[in-house]
């Protein structure tokens, strides 16, 4: 799913400290597509593994590849990690898939984690976050805090994934306003600050008052911030960006995913699973409410825990397609099957998606 | 603020490191120079326009460091290619790729906190006109350096001598050398000047456009703006016209899909590349105008018979 990201200037880095290890310590390596600087989706990946670190301590030892291009560059930087021991290799974008695979039939004993993907192998797991749980969440904030009843949308590519996110948002946003709009802008991106900025400020300027993003950037919470318009971070928490600016970040939190799996290769209970996990996992997080009344922030508390202990599911019945036709009746949930292949939107979004 | 306005000042932003840039580099074509370095020395214009507002505080002293970085890394160019006589196609490719790599490693610490911002200046009693007077009077220095170097550069080619100097230069560095005139000297002073502006272009990115640093935040649009110099034959004012016609139909794509026209986003973000294309060949069409434009020696290494 992840960003074409230029230069693949392939640099491992090992962090623990020479001969301090046993020698049965477990390697556990990580390929990110975006530098760890990039305070989004690859900084989170890097907070799973500095978790991992601090977990187990001794019993492992990490290493990294960072800005690993998805191409050819991918197979060498997973192989690497391979021929230097790793047991274990998270490989964090959706376009690591076939490279993971491959490398993973050369190593059988290695084990394989991919982030986002849907191929397993017998020693090759996958795993993703229901992220779109948050946008319900702020959806119904949004919903509640705008004067316009206008929000305004910047999103990447039109692939499920981010079609789920517009869907979720605006059916929180329903369920608090039945009459709230959404504008939508793709900037057939996932990281461009200067595009996405630009399309913050078209937003804004045509009446939206409230910013959400399913692009990597900060850019878009710094445009609102100086417009006067208010905006949620997106993969982790932006609010150094946006002190008076961000109402709340959907965090991606790969931590005890990262943790749990790294335990379960040291007892020999690791195999090939397929997790897909939301804020029940803690997979999926929300930053501190803020910018917002107290009685708002109580509201998307509760929304947030309903959520979690799975009282309600953000595609619960009844949900109607643009076309008016029925998705799913009353009583019942959208399937897992087709929130995965997305590509229609609800009733209430004006937008025609792109094809 | 009105709709009208808001699109007008988001157009004026987009295009603003667009004309900065591709003036400089018109420029330095001029004088024969092909420098197609420019996305390199925008990117490191970026890092250090931010690095230096960042730790000083303040938003002048980076676009200082910003034109000096541009500068720093146009001289490295004018050294290999003017003094060495290297290739000048290679070391300008050299030259961004070589600046895309520093600028991620002098970016690093950089990455991940807020800016500073270069604020709008406003013309008293004047930017508070309805319309023209945020878009006319209430814009950021930047954007009135910008108009000012373009408007200025006209001037100096059509009517001062410094420009004739530096278009013969360009046009015939054989003659221009038999003349008198230091070929070297020239092309350095002009390879110099889109440094700078290649740099003030970066730092707009940086301390205006979107005031972070990001790893490859020009995102290619350093090579618009040597596009832009092709396209629009040379001329100081087609430049300007296709810099913001990129700007401005780029904008409104996004502003269609804001207000929910049904055109797929792929095909409009394609579109201000071919009506800018589009546009400046039709206005170029004049073949004899354009032969008198295009600087002949452009790209071909010239060492002077001692």
């Amino acid at each position: 799913m992840k960003k074409s990201i230029v230069v693949a200037a392939v640099l491992a880095l090992s962090l623990a400290a020479s001969g301090a290890l046993g020698a049965d310590a477990l390697k556990v390596g990580f390929v990110y597509v975006g530098p760890i600087g990039d305070h989004g989706w690859t900084y989170q990946h890097d907070q799973g593994r500095l978790a991992v670190e601090k977990a187990l301590g001794k019993k492992v030892k990490t290493l990294y590849i960072e800005k690993v291009a998805e191409g050819p560059d991918t197979e060498r930087a997973i192989t690497r990690l391979a021929r230097q021991g790793a047991g274990l290799i998270f490989t964090t974008s959706f376009g690591f898939m076939d490279p993971t695979i491959k490398v993973a039939k050369r190593f059988p004993k290695v084990k394989f984690e991919h982030a986002t993907g849907y191929k397993r192998a017998k020693n090759v797991a996958t795993y993703s976050s229901r992220f779109y749980e948050g946008r319900y969440v702020i959806g119904q904030i949004a919903a509640k805090l705008s004067k316009s009843g206008v929000a305004g949308y910047i999103a990447s590519f039109p692939i499920p994934e981010v079609v789920r996110g517009i869907n979720s948002f605006m059916l929180g946003a329903q369920s608090i306003n039945p009459n709230f709009k959404i504008k939508t802008v793709w900037v057939n991106s996932w990281f461009d600050p200067g595009k996405e900025a630009d399309a913050a400020k078209v937003l804004i300027g045509q009446g939206a008052d409230i910013i959400t993003q399913h692009t990597d950037s900060t850019a878009p919470m710094q445009i609102a911030g100086e417009k006067g318009a208010l905006a949620f971070g997106q993969a982790s928490d932006m609010i150094k960006f946006g002190p008076k600016t961000q109402l709340t970040a959907i965090i991606d939190d790969w931590r005890p995913y990262y943790v749990q799996r790294t335990k379960a290769v040291l007892d020999g209970s690791w195999n090939s699973t397929d997790t897909w996990g939301g804020m029940d996992t803690g997979m999926v997080g929300m930053a501190p409410y803020t910018n917002m009344p107290v009685d708002v922030a109580a509201m998307a508390k509760a929304t947030e825990e309903k959520i979690r202990s799975g009282e309600m599911h953000t595609f619960a019945g009844p949900i109607y397609k643009q076309d008016g036709s029925l998705a799913v009746p009353k009583g019942k949930n959208l399937d897992d099957g087709t929130l995965l292949g997305m590509n229609w939107y609800i009733k209430g979004i004006d937008d025609k998606l792109p094809k | 603020m009105s709709a009208l306005e808001a699109v007008l000042l988001t157009i004026i932003t987009a295009s603003t490191p667009l004309l900065l840039a591709a003036v400089g580099e018109l420029v330095t074509e001029r004088s024969g120079v092909l420098n197609l370095g420019v996305e390199g020395m925008m990117i490191m214009g970026a890092v250090t326009g931010f690095a230096a507002a960042y730790t000083t505080g303040s938003a002048a002293v980076g676009v200082m460091a910003a034109i000096g970085t541009g500068i720093a890394m146009a001289l490295l160019f004018a050294f290999l290619t003017q003094t060495l006589a290297a290739n000048q196609m290679a070391t300008g490719l050299a030259l961004t790729l070589f600046g895309i790599g520093l600028s991620g490693l002098v970016g690093k610490p950089f990455t991940g906190l807020p800016g500073v911002k270069l604020g709008a200046v406003h013309v008293p009693g004047l930017s508070g006109l309805p319309l023209v007077g945020p878009v006319l009077f209430g814009q950021d220095l930047l954007v009135y350096a910008s108009v000012a170097i373009t408007v200025f550069v006209a001037w100096m080619f059509s009517r001062t001598r410094l420009g004739l100097v530096i278009r013969a230069v360009g046009t015939n560095h054989h003659s221009a050398h038999a003349l008198g005139y230091d070929v070297a000297a020239v092309r350095y002073g002009c390879i110099a000047f889109g440094g700078a502006c290649a740099g003030l272009a970066g730092g707009y990115l940086s301390l205006v456009y979107t005031p972070q640093w990001i790893e490859n935040m020009t995102a290619g649009r350093g090579w618009i703006a040597l596009a832009l110099v092709v396209f629009a034959t040379w001329s100081p004012n087609r430049v300007a016209v296709g810099a913001y016609l990129f700007g401005a139909v780029w904008i409104m794509g996004l502003y269609a899909q804001g207000i929910g026209v049904t055109i797929p986003p792929q095909f409009l973000a394609s579109l201000p590349y071919l009506v800018t294309i589009g546009a400046l060949l039709a206005i170029s069409g004049n073949r004899i105008l354009t032969k008198v434009n295009t600087p002949a020696c452009i790209g071909q290494t010239f060492v002077p018979d001692r």
